[in-house]
């Protein structure tokens, strides 16, 4: 019986015994939130409004845990999101654009920041900290430029789009004039989603994730096995930059407005979240699925404070 | 001989910051003659002062040069920044505050000395420092996290020391710190500065500070080995920043007698940290020199200044700001360093061959 409780636990490595306690830390806090607070907590849809809600942080938070697990760090990510919903709002508003445009300039965006700020970190071997420090003041500042004051977008188009909900079956609840309400979600929940299920698959099984665990772990021996330290390293900022620029179009596809204060502190959150997931700062170990469930708990925690009627200040 | 002296420029680590100055200061000088004017005037209150972007530099560089100061033992001791500076600012400035109204608003009279206000900020900005080097030395958690915590916390404690209130200070005398002594033209400041780079001179010139502190920062486990306590010299680096936190404190709330909690220091924590990457110091930890990092945090102020004098908006401030000091720190990579250093050679072998 002791041998065989020891096994288990041998065989759990660092990465599936922290998603174990993330999730379980997740589920007490939820089960929590339902038998203390009661009220919204127990409807389903309270869960999916905390999606909908951080469908732009799960995407960031992603992008911040693939750049963790290789060593590095990006903290422009906040400045990236405020900058493309800045960029795309204006884009839509002033300029009369299309919904195709302004997501192509999103991941203009997010694209141009991963190649300068992974050329500057992989090749010239600065520090990934001073090099998304001055990307954020960069990013912070051009949003500032390209407009000062905030405001929400007309486009009719782009309205209906932001206001797209997909229902989710069985999972509806009955409001106090006895009439079902479907639970929805929005249209960021699904792309968030299927980032995660895909960055999963690609950290598990294939040869360029399983590289950013070697580089992390350690750099001299993922240099010996042969892997190109410095093309991974490249291809983490990369990723999470271009991460950070479809989650900015998540956040502009849920708030619907530009505004150089949005999205304040978000890299603090995308780490925070990264980090309760499991991920180490120090590289090398993490899982997507562990982020999943830390911009979870983080923000059931916000939920419960929020509704527990704490000042946020 | 030329070239050994050429050598030997470019490799001290005070050759970054000086460039940065001088180019800086060449810049000004195309642009506008009269940038380094100084001139004796009066201010509001009759007092003589002196004036001119150079005296303005001097005096708002100054919170940076004294951050830079703890930020250099701190980044040297455990090869992690404090990201939390700005809120610890805020808290101990409102605890500074709390002591001189004594939880009333608006006082007729400050309520107690301020040397005793400006105690009890030292005090807490120390505990601060406490708290984070606790959890950096003692708990291992790494540096920029641990101070995480107070990065997002502080400005909440700060309202809540006063009750969301802002206090006024009544007694001008308060505000000498952070403008001028009637009857001295030179801001307080400078002398705030200057007394604190003397202390931390003889502190490194007759203690072991500076030594172990680098021991501890190029191997831990080696210095611990050779009788150094890690743990100690990590936690006092610490210390040593809340101490200049308060300070900082003292001079950013003497600016204006009150404080504004949301923005009061607000993203002095990524100049303070530019300041020490500024000053050639590697970020990963070891060895430091503090005069470098001084003289980053003044280049930074007088980036800054330029910068407003080229009528940049203060919020798009950031954006220039960011293409300088990538342009700065590429241009110190060692793999960009190294790349002219061949590219010198291989020119040098051709003129030969010639």
């Amino acid at each position: 019986m002791n041998k065989e409780k020891k096994s288990i636990f041998n065989k759990m490595n660092d990465t599936s015994l922290l998603l174990t306690i993330t999730i379980v830390i997740f589920l007490l806090m939820y089960i929590g939130a339902i038998v203390i607070q009661g009220g919204g907590f127990t409807k389903p849809q309270m869960f999916f409004n905390i999606l909908n809600a951080n469908a732009a942080l799960i995407i960031t938070a992603c992008g911040m845990s693939i750049v963790m697990i290789s060593g590095g760090i990006d903290i422009s990510v906040g400045g990236v999101v405020a900058l493309v919903s800045m960029s795309c709002a204006v884009y839509l508003d002033h300029k009369g654009g299309s919904i195709i445009g302004s997501i192509l300039i999103a991941l203009g965006i997010g694209i141009a920041f991963g190649l300068v700020q992974g050329f500057l970190v992989a090749v010239l071997d600065i520090q990934p900290f001073i090099v998304s420090l001055a990307g954020m003041f960069f990013a912070r500042g051009m949003t500032t430029i390209v407009n000062t004051a905030p405001f929400n977008v007309e486009d009719e188009e782009f309205n209906a789009l932001k206001l797209t909900r997909v229902n989710v079956p069985f999972m509806g609840s009955v409001n106090k004039k006895g009439i079902y309400v479907p639970a929805y979600v929005e249209i960021g929940v699904i792309v968030a989603l299927l980032i995660v299920v895909l960055l999963f698959l690609v950290l598990r099984w294939t040869r360029l994730g399983r590289s950013f665990y070697a580089v992390g772990g350690n750099k001299q021996s993922a240099l010996m096995m042969g892997i190109n330290v410095r093309r991974t390293k490249f291809l983490s900022h990369l990723i999470c930059s271009v991460l950070a620029g479809i989650g900015g179009y998540v956040y502009f596809l849920h708030v619907g407005s530009g505004s150089a204060s949005h999205a304040m502190g978000m890299e603090m959150n995308a780490i925070a979240s990264s980090i309760i997931g499991g991920t180490m700062l120090t590289g090398g170990v993490g899982n997507i699925i562990g982020t999943l469930f830390g911009v979870l708990s983080l923000s059931t925690i916000q939920n419960i404070v929020a509704s527990a009627g704490l000042d946020q200040a | 001989m030329v070239k050994s002296f050429f050598k030997r420029l470019t490799s001290n680590q005070l050759f970054i910051p000086l460039m940065a100055l001088i180019l800086l200061a060449v810049i000004n000088l195309i642009n506008d003659p009269g940038f380094f004017r100084i001139t004796l005037g009066t201010n509001n209150a009759g007092n003589p002062v002196l004036s001119g972007y150079l005296i303005t530099i001097l005096d708002y560089g100054s919170e940076l040069g004294i951050l830079a100061i703890g930020m250099t033992l701190v980044t040297a001791a455990s090869g992690g920044q404090d990201i939390s500076v700005g809120a610890t600012i805020a808290i101990a400035g409102s605890a500074m505050l709390r002591v001189l109204c004594g939880g009333n608003s608006r006082p007729d009279q400050i309520q107690a000395p301020i040397i005793v206000a400006f105690l009890v900020a030292c005090i807490v900005g120390m505990l601060c420092g406490a708290f984070n080097g606790l959890l950096v030395a003692i708990f291992k958690i790494q540096p920029m996290i641990a101070t995480l915590i107070l990065f997002t916390a502080g400005r909440s404690i700060a309202a809540w020391i006063n009750n969301n209130e802002l206090p006024i200070v009544p007694d001008p005398k308060f505000s000498y710190f952070g403008s001028f002594i009637p009857g001295i033209p030179i801001p307080t400041t400078v002398f705030i500065v200057a007394i604190c780079i003397v202390i931390i001179a003889l502190v490194l010139k007759f203690t072991n500070l500076g030594l172990y502190t680098q021991a501890v920062g190029i191997n831990e486990n080696s210095s611990r080995l050779n009788g150094i306590n890690p743990t100690f010299i990590k936690f006092l680096a610490f210390v040593i920043l809340g101490l200049c936190v308060a300070v900082a404190a003292l001079i950013k709330v003497s600016r204006l007698s009150t404080i504004n909690y949301s923005v009061i220091a607000k993203d002095i924590e990524m100049d303070a940290i530019l300041a020490v990457a500024l000053g050639g110091n590697a970020l990963s930890g070891g060895k430091f020199n503090m005069w470098a990092s001084i003289l980053g945090a003044y280049v930074i102020q007088f980036l800054t200044t330029t910068l407003y004098k080229f009528n940049v908006q203060s919020d798009a401030l950031a954006a220039y700001k960011a293409v300088v000091v990538i342009l700065l720190v590429v241009f110190s990579a060692p793999t960009v360093r190294d790349y002219m250093a061949r590219l010198g050679k291989n020119m040098a072998k051709r003129k030969e061959a010639a």
